[in-house]
């Protein structure tokens, strides 16, 4: 018998007469990230450098880049290098804390930056930034992360510049 | 009135074991290129999507509105279904629902799952009630090993009768460039598999596999200027009498198959099912209800299924064809898995089943599996209902 | 095309926290259903249950209520979808011939965490790691819709103030509240310019309807609500991907259910509205997508009092999502809603003499998809 606290099966809580079983489901997951994710986030990675793809068709420039063009359902291969820059489309400051998702503190902030050359946002954090100014219209840059690991998150964030 | 329905063009991938290079929405658009393509369709004739799989295998909310890039719902109307094991016919019913009402002419049914992405039985698990059911249940394998074994006891049924079910699938699979296990094995390869769960033996158990498939409906009017020959849907049945795991084998038969075949065979007018119905595709998750089952289909009597297998009736070559595709014990990505045998079933009426073609088919059946032993049924024509 | 109606209805309260099992829910909504039409189970010819396996926490959600749902000896179907998505379904299978369709939707939010559940609608390999929710995401569609209109978070206000004092008139809602526009600018912020009043609550509930084919619709004991025109769409799925200050999908399925229905001129045509109101900005951008006003214009068409309870057009008298949000249900429950005042059954809510009602439901990130209804009480 192992020393220490007995494992807890159950956590049952009582109320009224009712029984309440509290549960977490935990379920371990991968997602492979198919041919063209993996180029942008390896770009991210170990070129800190954001590509976007084009539309044969539309002609749109999609940033992140997918496989597929929503609205023609061609399949993509023109990659795009975007730069780091773009121009603030919306934002919002969060004030609830919820740490099971949330990668940083609250207050964060979210936006959707249009980098120059895309034709799409690009939803990610706002960072080293003051958040009472944040406005449309603001041109923001990409800081990437020391230790990058090949996910969106390689991003740090977007600042204001 | 519903309005007469057609499958006119088919789509599966390349089923196997883990789809690394592609993503999720990436299958689903292979399984949608590849149906499109067998109706000479584009997307742009595709009046509305259901889609379906089961969430906790990829743990995506909404998989409807993520799946737009690959299933080519952008302002279209998209809708998801998910009924567990039976899902892919849930999906396909819904496909036939949508045309039979007369909203919508030409419909996209769209089935996958990526089983590689998470553990099955931790997904499972989670359908088990969890005050009563959950912290004891140990996945689909143990209700479905204790019934055969109830099974043996009664009618002397044997270890080796569901091995001859494993070896015609498996080698039916043979014949199937899109199933994921295509092996040429033998009673003695099964019988000296590893033990999972007594009676049943790794090779009497489906895989997990990746992969999607996609069907396309049509009304009448329609479909024949698409295909050549459309499947003509003639019935669809299902029961889901039972809601805790527990519940069906408090009986010895298999009750909803039976309640579900009564029905779609009243409603396409079949009374001897033996004769009547030239090829079967059945959602068979363990070899031994390709045993035990067979009698709920009603084509022999209880406890004689054994006699028929030994005899051969239900290979390629018998009298009544069952699993040419070599059913999901070669090929199970479980959200499409009872999609695929609608499919198949469609391929065999529509004369377009290459080297698992049955010669002559124009009535073909099609069952679905899952949650707690429910069974959907569907049965297919080459004639108009 | 054949026509059908609805002929029974029944809602539990939707409340915070409910003591009930989902089969209890499901078993109540839909006993209520029968009794309101003077059915037995056995009149039901085949089942369409909604629910969602996450916000159920568990996989094959459907299980749980099957024997609750009456799916006892009869064919069934489980849509994932809010309910007025799955009502469709359940519609479509009613038209194809079933006699009867029983369609119910359960969801008790209050059982898991709506934060995690609703981030999982996010892409895996990109947007989730960022932790966008529910909220959060709704958060900057409704910045850059006030943004481009110049929309004020006053004008969104008078939205929670309507639904809430609506809900008043409402036995089965959960936030009857008489709140002003200075207590929903005073609530505290969420995710800018979301604020708690701005926003629905946690409720679990379920929401049964029964659909029956014409030939059989007047047998039951009430007066069949006819369905005139239902549709649905989808935009895109990444956020950067649409244009988050108008509803193309919106203004597409309504275009496609009004031409169903005939109605060439909404906002003279309808009589009442059940929107899908998760938070008070979204009301006034399904205004203008609807065709109730001009794009940009929903602002107006709040300060208007057009919508308001004795106006020409008066929205969510129910009190709406705002006042009892239990997920996927809510869309069914916009249908109930706008049936009960065409039966003329809506009690101290009922708006006088209307005719035709139009119900509402949304699916997905942002209100991602649109589901569009029109009933009327003469066929």
């Amino acid at each position: 018998m192992p020393e220490g606290k007995p494992e807890v099966l159950f956590e049952v809580i009582e109320k009224e007469g009712m029984l309440i079983q509290k549960g977490r489901i935990k379920v371990p997951y991968t997602w492979a990230a198919g041919k063209i994710a993996s180029r942008f986030l390896i770009g991210l990675r170990d070129e800190k450098r954001i590509y976007g793809i084009r539309c044969p068709e539309c002609k749109t420039v999609f940033v992140p880049p997918k496989k597929l063009c929503h609205q023609c359902l061609a399949q993509m291969s023109e990659w795009v290098e975007l730069g780091d820059e773009g121009i603030l489309e919306t934002f919002t400051i969060v004030r609830y804390s919820e740490p099971a998702i949330h990668p940083v503190e609250t207050p964060l902030a979210y936006g959707i930056i249009k980098l120059k050359g895309a034709d799409t946002g690009m939803v990610h954090l706002i960072g080293e930034a003051d958040l009472t100014q944040l406005k449309e219209g603001l041109r923001m840059k990409a800081v990437f992360r020391e230790e990058r690991k090949g996910n969106y998150l390689d991003i740090k964030y977007f600042k204001p510049v | 009135m519903a309005r007469r329905t057609a499958i006119v063009g088919i789509g599966q991938t390349h089923h196997c074991a883990k789809r690394d290079d592609v993503n999720g929405q990436e299958l689903i658009n292979e399984a949608v290129m590849s149906a499109l393509e067998d109706a000479n369709l584009t997307i742009k004739d595709i009046d509305a999507i259901v889609i379906g799989n089961m969430d906790h295998f990829e743990a995506i909310n909404y998989v409807d509105g993520w799946s737009v890039d690959g299933s080519g719902a952008f302002m279209k109307p998209i809708m998801k279904l998910t009924t567990g094991g039976t899902s892919g016919m849930t999906i396909a019913t819904a496909g036939y629902y949508h045309i039979a009402s007369g909203f919508f002419d030409v419909v996209l049914a769209i089935g996958w799952e990526r089983n590689s992405e998470s553990d099955t039985t931790a997904a499972i698990t989670t359908c088990c009630q969890p005050l009563i059911e959950r912290d004891f249940f140990a996945g689909a394998i143990g209700p479905l090993a204790a019934e055969y074994t109830n099974y043996m006891k009664r009618f002397g049924a044997t270890e080796e009768d569901a091995a001859l079910v494993s070896v015609r699938d498996h080698n039916n699979a043979l014949n199937n460039p899109y199933a994921h296990l295509r092996m040429k094995i033998t009673v003695e390869d099964v019988m000296k598999s590893p033990m999972l769960c007594y009676p049943i033996k790794l090779l009497d158990m489906c895989p997990r596999s990746d992969g999607a498939c996609a069907l396309i409906y049509a009304c009448e009017g329609k479909a024949e200027k698409i295909a050549p020959k459309p499947a003509w849907v003639h019935a669809i049945a299902g029961s889901r009498d039972f809601v805790y795991m527990g519940e069906p084998f408090q009986r010895e038969e298999m009750f909803t198959l039976e309640r579900a075949s009564e029905r779609a065979y009243k409603r396409a007018g079949i009374t001897n099912p033996l004769k009547e119905i030239d090829v079967m595709e059945l959602y068979l998750p363990a070899s031994t209800t390709g045993v035990k089952w067979m009698e709920s289909l009603w084509v022999c009597g209880r406890g004689e299924a054994p006699n028929l297998i030994r005899k051969g009736v239900f290979n390629m070559d018998g009298e009544l064809p069952i699993n040419p595709s070599g059913g999901p014990l070669a090929t199970n990505p479980i959200g499409a898995t009872a999609m695929i045998r609608v499919g198949e079933a469609a391929l065999q009426v529509m004369g377009k089943a290459g080297d698992r073609q049955v010669p002559n088919v124009k009535t073909a059946l099609a069952t679905a599996f899952g949650s707690c032993s429910w069974s959907d049924v569907t049965i297919l024509r080459d004639t108009k209902p | 095309m054949e026509r059908a109606a609805i002929i029974g209805i029944g809602q539990t309260k939707y409340e915070k926290e409910k003591d009930g099992i989902f089969a209890e829910l499901v078993y109540e909504a839909t006993s209520r259903a029968l009794d309101d039409a003077g059915m037995k189970i056995k009149d039901i010819d085949n089942v369409v249950t909604i629910s969602n396996d996450f916000w159920d926490g568990r996989t094959i959600s459907c299980m749980a209520v099957a024997d609750a749902a009456g799916c006892h000896g009869k064919d069934a179907s489980t849509v994932e979808c809010d309910g007025a998505f799955g009502a469709f379904y359940g519609l479509m299978r009613v038209l194809s011939g079933y006699n009867t369709t029983l369609v119910v939707a359960h969801s008790k939010v209050s059982e898991g965490n709506p934060r995690i559940i609703s981030n999982a609608a996010f892409d895996p390999i990109y947007e989730r790691s960022l932790g966008l929710d529910a909220i959060s995401s709704s958060a900057l569609q409704a910045r850059a819709y006030m943004k481009r209109f110049g929309i004020t978070e006053e004008q969104c206000a008078l939205v929670s103030v309507k639904n809430h004092k609506n809900a008043r008139n409402n036995p089965y809602t959960q936030l009857p509240l008489d709140i002003t526009v200075e207590d929903v600018m005073k609530s505290p912020k969420l995710a800018d310019p979301i604020k708690l009043l701005d926003t629905s609550p946690i409720t679990d509930g379920a929401c049964a309807v029964i659909f029956a084919v014409e030939g059989e619709a007047k047998k039951w004991a009430k007066k069949p609500i006819w369905v005139k025109g239902v549709a649905h769409c989808t935009d895109a799925y990444r956020l950067g991907e649409r244009d988050l200050t108008y509803s193309t999908a919106l203004e597409s399925a309504a275009r496609k259910a009004y031409q169903m229905a005939g109605i060439a001129n909404p906002s003279h045509e309808i009589d009442i509205a059940e929107v899908y109101d998760a938070f008070s900005y979204m009301e006034l951008m399904w205004y203008e997508a609807l065709g109730f006003c001009g794009k940009g214009d929903g602002g107006k068409l709040i300060e208007s009092g057009k919508t308001q309870m004795g106006g020409e057009l008066p929205v969510n008298p129910s009190g709406g999502v705002l006042s009892a949000h239990s997920v996927l249900v809510a869309g069914l429950a916009r249908i109930a809603e706008a049936a009960l005042q065409l039966r003329g059954e809506a009690g101290k809510r009922q708006v006088p003499g209307a005719k035709v009602a139009l119900a509402h439901g949304i699916n997905g990130v942002c209100a991602q998809q649109h589901c569009v209804w029109i009933l009327a009480s003469e066929k």
